[in-house]
């Protein structure tokens, strides 16, 4: 495991694989997440990218930021397209077309993952596929102004599911990805953050090396549409960690293990004050509105510990 | 000259798949081209090919898996019809702007609704404004034919468009017809290996492929879509006559049948072609003048060749086997826009009929015939044919 020093070097020296110049928002993870990501592959890799923020902001003709081969076709189908591309690649390779190695990566966000690219993602797991998918969630659609989607958190503003009169925002719970992949019996989940450097390389290596489809689940604070100052992103990204909010964990040949469990997890407020996306929350109205959020949390997080206990494989 | 067997158009396209041997192949079955995947899937579990086969889980993502696998820099195929076209359309649409030359079998099926499962056009003419080269086919050897033919017109560095080859669903897909197939190594050469170019697999070579193109270039990529369609007729016509040496026949961008007197023409595409023949037959022995053109290569439209072809013909019907609603009938658009330039235009009616895989005779082909040569025609309002009540 290289030191974070030598992370950096790989992120940000001379073979860097996705490079400075692109149209993201200040203060966006993105581009952390994909060059750490990119950087924990030893080999080539060969990048499909659904629609989305990630998409727009670094390829728009004619500059692109990606310095390793990428495609992207529409919104809801990186999983199958990488499905061909790996199809393709066994019989290039078979037939002695190509000689070089190489590692796929499939990369959406949660509109082109949890939702309208669902299907693909699970029909590819199913099969098989040896290639990695990122999913960089910052919990709604935030590349067309924030509309929900099926990774918005519960109580949660957006423009699709408003605040109002008689709305506090989202009223469902999100769907949980990193279950839903591990249940394909697949060699490698996780479910990692931005700011946590070390885990996210660690993992992403991991679901390279893996001897079939892996999934990782990258929570990414969305400075624009949750609404808080562009130097804070990896302080959301850590306080979603240590108030169980988003848990470091992962699934390795169906087992699961925690990577991080917080001594003193902070309490939800913790996270959610400060982003816009929350701000009603904290009127007296909506108080049983956090503390229903607060217990779902726990509960949640008191049952990941049990899974981890109990040995049990997905 | 190749080895005759009895074979259904399904297996007709599957044979002329086997023989090209992609690199990849991801479909997802339909009626009625369900035959076509399960055909080539026993090629692939018996080791015939070598081609990597995706059993995917939609239509949507067989067409997202093939650009993918075309991308990468396979040879890569699919096949469908009606519904499964109609559920893949997105990524139908953006095939031809990344100028991948996917080739497509299609089995042509209504659209829903009411839902069914045979024969008409309305699946292909919904997007044929798309930028896929269209190629019609009135039997099984035409399928067959037509698919080789395709691979080596799409893939062409002039053009690099993909193309769909149809077929009538069950008249052609399931009726079992002698075909003659040629032999592996004559048609292997002539449809050869696809240039790894462009492919995104080459590593050393690295591309952005799909990128965000905004209002100051997009104009530019269509333009140079356009350009590469307009490549299609010079390449098709090259290509044709190499396959024609090996299989002895011609690939003109339409056939004509006994047109050179004829006094009225009915025009039609696929498998009614062959009725329409029949009934030509019928009526020329009775010393009535009728003909036939029937349009091989849709997209691109041979506008200028149909026009000289149609030039002296005084009275002509269009069949179309589906509706545009509201408007001419899509093949009888194409033939008033193509004679439009006439300085002594024919008169014209056109004709619906066989939606939902209604059959047509071949006496209400002479009846057609008939009323093309009584002059009673109205080119306002379209007619029906075998229409109930």
């Amino acid at each position: 495991m290289p030191t974070l020093q030598e992370i950096a070097w790989k992120t940000d020296g001379p073979d860097i694989r996705f490079v400075s110049g692109h149209r993201m928002c200040s203060g966006c993870g993105i581009g952390a997440i994909v060059k750490t990501v990119l950087a924990a592959s030893d080999k080539p890799v060969v990048v499909v990218n659904a629609t989305g923020c990630l998409e727009v902001v670094t390829t728009t003709y004619p500059f692109t930021s990606w310095n390793t081969p990428w495609m992207h076709l529409t919104f809801e189908n990186a999983a199958s397209v990488a499905s061909g591309i790996e199809a393709a690649y066994k019989a290039l390779k078979r037939s002695g077309k190509i000689t070089d190695d190489v590692n796929i990566l499939a990369i959406g966000g949660d509109g082109g993952t949890y939702d309208i690219g669902f299907q693909a993602l699970s029909g590819a797991l199913e099969r098989r596929h040896k290639f990695m998918y990122l999913v960089y969630d910052n919990e709604a659609y935030m590349n067309t102004g924030d509309q929900r989607s099926g990774a918005t958190p519960f109580g949660a503003n957006t423009t699709t599911v408003p605040v109002g009169k008689v709305s506090f925002g989202k009223p469902q719970w999100r769907k949980n990805l990193v279950e839903i992949a591990a249940a394909h019996r697949i060699p490698y989940v996780a479910q990692t953050a931005a700011h946590s450097i070390m885990d996210l390389y660690k993992k992403a290596q991991k679901g390279f090396n893996a001897d079939g489809p892996a999934v990782l689940a990258v929570l990414q604070p969305c400075t624009t549409n949750w609404a808080f100052d562009p130097s804070l992103t990896m302080q959301y990204s850590k306080l979603a960690v240590e108030t169980n909010f988003w848990p470091l964990y992962e699934v390795e040949n169906g087992v699961v293990h925690i990577n991080v469990k917080p001594s003193n997890r902070k309490p939800i407020e913790e996270f959610l004050k400060g982003q816009t996306r929350f701000r009603h929350l904290f009127k007296p109205e909506n108080a049983h509105v956090i503390v229903e959020m607060q217990k779902m949390i726990d509960d949640e997080w008191a049952r990941l510990l049990k899974i981890e206990e109990s040995g049990i494989q997905f | 000259m190749g080895v005759r067997k009895a074979i259904t158009g399904a297996q007709a396209s599957a044979e002329a798949m086997r023989q090209i041997n992609p690199d990849v192949v991801a479909a997802y079955p339909i009626t009625p081209q369900t035959p076509i995947v399960e055909e080539f899937a026993k090629y692939v579990a018996d080791g015939v090919v070598d081609t990597e086969m995706v059993a995917v889980e939609s239509e949507h993502s067989a067409m997202s898996a093939v650009v993918g696998a075309e991308t990468a820099g396979a040879r890569a195929m699919s096949a469908t019809s009606s519904q499964g076209l109609a559920l893949m359309w997105e990524v139908v649409a953006a095939t031809p702007g990344l100028r991948l030359p996917i080739v497509m079998s299609l089995v042509n099926r209504t659209i829903s609704a009411p839902i069914n499962i045979h024969c008409d056009h309305s699946d292909v003419m919904g997007l044929t404004t798309l930028g896929w080269i269209q190629i019609f086919s009135e039997n099984a050897q035409e399928v067959y034919e037509n698919t080789l033919l395709a691979i080596r017109v799409a893939e062409d560095n002039r053009v690099q468009l993909p193309a769909m080859v149809n077929q009538d669903g069950f008249i052609t897909s399931h009726a079992v017809e002698p075909v003659e197939i040629f032999d592996d190594a004559s048609v292997q050469r002539f449809v050869g290996a696809r240039s790894l170019d462009r492919a995104l697999l080459d590593v050393k070579q690295v591309r952005s492929v799909g990128p965000l193109v905004l209002p100051d270039y997009l104009f530019e990529f269509k333009r140079a879509q356009e350009e590469a369609m307009s490549k299609v007729f010079e390449v098709y016509r090259e290509v044709g006559a190499e396959l024609g040496a090996i299989t002895g026949r011609q690939y003109p961008f339409f056939e004509t049948y006994q047109t050179e007197d004829a006094e009225a023409v009915i025009v039609v595409l696929n498998s009614a072609a062959g009725t329409t023949k029949a009934a030509i037959d019928i009526m020329r022995a009775h010393g009535k003048k009728v003909g036939l053109l029937k349009p091989i290569l849709f997209r691109p439209f041979p506008y200028a060749e149909v026009r000289e072809a149609l030039k002296n013909v005084p009275v002509i019907g269009v069949l179309d086997r589906s509706m545009a609603f509201g408007a001419c009938a899509p093949l009888y658009a194409e033939l008033r826009n193509a004679l439009w330039a006439l300085d002594k235009r024919p008169a014209m009616q056109s004709y619906i009929y066989g939606l939902g895989g209604r059959d047509i005779m071949t006496t209400e082909i002479e009846g057609v015939f008939e009323e093309l040569l009584s002059g009673k025609l109205d080119s306002e309002h379209q007619r029906y044919i075998g229409l109930r009540g």
